[in-house]
């Protein structure tokens, strides 16, 4: 065999080049990506679509009840039945289809996040990457954040989804008819607004630091699910109803779109119990029967025990701070998101071969 | 210029020395042979040279004085590691996309005109090209790059007596036609007799002979690379214990 073919001359260059434009990680990393990317192109395409066709029936019978006048008329009581009788397909998040979107953030993390990185160490083909002109830290910061803004960017786009489908039950109230309401905080806080993307990107950088710590693409998919499970738990239950002050009222019925944080009791000033005990509840509240009584509204003890000095508190996030905890939670995870990154490339500027 | 200068350069892997107070010089314009036994610390010297590793004592410089891994350093250097790794589910079409879009200098034409001659088409992905051609690729990425230096650690070991005689002559003529400086590893005597013109020994980390191939054959008395080389080895090679 001859070799025929040779190089050209190198250009002379000199001791410190001028930096490669970054634009040219566009499509080195949509090439080295597109399966993962279309994978979750598919994946989002699906449950749009999903939730378009079970979120197109639920405001056709809104927009008929809520249109509906007079509103006290039989018709427009029935036109409220429909709406209040149409499945909600998510239910929650419950249903297969509910379950799937609340596990996007996490499969995004796990499927696309960990092996970015870790991929390359597991293979050796760093040792080619790294040894090319571009640099290796711009290399990977480029393709971090471009990964990341593309996840977002899609995910943002089915939160808004999210948010179309819920619309109708978020509404402002129309007292007259009783349409079923939820509370925005309850109901799939973290698939609408900022707060899907935000949680996407979060779960994406897990991956990708992870993949850079563990080095493995299999061990890092798992410590991935952990630490995102773990952070998403912890946001649930612990720290997001505490992004603000809760408001705290004494009114027994606090607005049904509210968030109840936590209800107690007092009596003559002073903190008496959380929830009423049996004793109290038999001798005051002996109208209803003892076997509902775990059922009874709170409402019910509230009017039994009031004339007996019993006054009960409810603290609650309202509905109108919606958009500033989206906002909250929003930045938080950004930031988290941007240190995660900051940490991968320092992780790969000291990785030594 | 020297393309590779290295001064006491040192690297410990816990507690273990795998390169110890490297000391020296390898001139422009040479196909230098870094020789050594299996655990020698050549692909530890190599990693050094390209900055995948940092030095745990000492210093590294390529191409005339620039830090090892900085941007001007990478810019004139071309790396085959050991294996030759590759995007395997990427076509070689975007192989060759993704190497042009990381570097500042690629010759596309060359690319596209080697590859052609060497019967590997642009469409197949590069984990199902055979070993030899996977190498082969590499190394036409590695030139299409236009490196004033090319640094090859193991290239020909995995590779059939065929495959690695291509290997060698595609390297030969490159360096032969831009002057091109090479360095590269092997625990492969034989193959660098007709290749190398500077010779590296290294030893259980430690560099035990460094010269141009003529000077160190004139001087040592032996007739060929591989005998002078097996001289130093044996020299230094861990004592057999007696049954």
């Amino acid at each position: 065999m001859t070799a025929l073919t040779m190089p050209a001359r190198p250009d002379p260059d000199g001791a410190s080049p001028r930096p490669l434009p970054w634009r040219r990680m566009a499509g080195v990393t949509w090439r080295q990506h597109r399966i993962a990317l279309a994978a979750v192109a598919v994946l989002l395409g699906a449950l749009a679509v999903w939730l378009w066709i079970t979120g197109t029936p639920l405001h056709h019978a809104y927009a008929a009840a809520a249109a509906c006048h007079p509103a006290s008329s039989a018709a427009c009581q029935s036109l409220a039945g429909t709406f209040n009788g149409t499945n909600d397909r998510m239910a929650g998040g419950t249903t297969p289809g509910g379950v799937l979107l609340q596990l996007v953030p996490v499969l995004i993390g796990a499927f696309a996040g960990a092996p970015v990185l870790a991929r390359e160490l597991e293979t050796g083909t760093f040792r080619y990457t790294w040894t090319q002109g571009f640099g290796r830290c711009r290399w990977a910061l480029a393709k971090l954040v471009l990964l990341a803004a593309a996840l977002a960017a899609a995910t943002g786009a089915v939160g808004v989804l999210v948010s179309w489908y819920y619309q109708p039950y978020f509404a402002p109230g129309h007292p007259a008819l009783p349409l079923n309401q939820m509370s925005p905080f309850e109901t799939l806080f973290t698939l609408r607004g900022v707060a899907f993307p935000a949680w996407t990107m979060a779960a994406f950088t897990i991956g990708a630091l992870a993949g850079m710590l563990i080095r493995r693409v299999v061990p890092a998919i798992i410590a991935t699910l952990a630490v995102y499970a773990t952070l998403a738990v912890a946001t649930a239950g612990l720290l997001r109803e505490r992004y603000l002050t809760p408001l705290v009222t004494s009114n027994p019925n606090p607005p049904g779109t509210a968030w109840t944080i936590s209800q107690w009791w007092t009596r003559d000033g002073r903190s008496a119990f959380a929830s009423p005990p049996l004793s109290l509840i038999n001798r005051f509240c002996s109208a209803p029967p003892a076997g509902r009584s775990k059922n009874a509204p709170f409402g019910t003890f509230a009017q039994c025990l009031a004339p007996h000095g019993y006054t009960q508190w409810t603290s609650y996030q309202p509905a109108s701070r919606f958009w500033p905890f989206q906002w909250i939670e929003g930045g938080w995870l950004l930031v988290l998101s941007a240190l995660l990154i900051a940490g991968t490339i320092w992780l790969v500027r000291r990785r030594a071969a | 210029m020297n393309v590779v200068e290295a001064s006491g350069l040192g690297k410990r892997y816990g507690g273990t020395w795998a390169l110890r107070e490297c000391t020296l010089q390898i001139p422009a314009g040479r196909v230098a042979a870094l020789v050594g036994p299996n655990g020698a610390g050549k692909s530890t010297l190599l990693n050094l040279a390209v900055g995948l590793s940092v030095p745990s004592a000492g210093a590294v410089s390529v191409l005339g004085g620039r830090p090892a891994g900085s941007r001007a350093a990478l810019d004139g250097i071309a790396f085959v590691a050991q294996d030759t790794p590759l995007y395997k589910n990427l076509p070689v079409a975007d192989m060759i996309y993704v190497t042009r879009s990381l570097n500042r200098r690629f010759d596309q034409r060359y690319a596209r005109a080697r590859l052609d001659e060497l019967g590997i088409p642009l469409t197949r992905r590069a984990g199902r090209l055979s070993g030899g051609q996977q190498a082969q690729l590499a190394l036409t990425l590695a030139l299409a790059r236009r490196p004033r230096l090319l640094i090859l650690d193991e290239p020909v070991a995995m590779l059939d007596p065929v495959a690695r005689h291509d290997f060698m002559a595609t390297v030969l003529a490159a360096a032969a036609a831009d002057g091109m400086s090479v360095l590269l590893s092997s625990h492969v005597l034989t193959e660098l007799e007709r290749v190398a013109s500077y010779l590296i020994l290294l030893a259980r980390g430690q560099v035990r002979l460094a010269g141009e191939v003529a000077d160190l054959l004139a001087t040592h008395g032996q007739a060929s690379l591989e005998e002078l080389a097996m001289t130093y080895l044996l020299e230094t090679r861990t004592p057999v214990v007696p049954r």
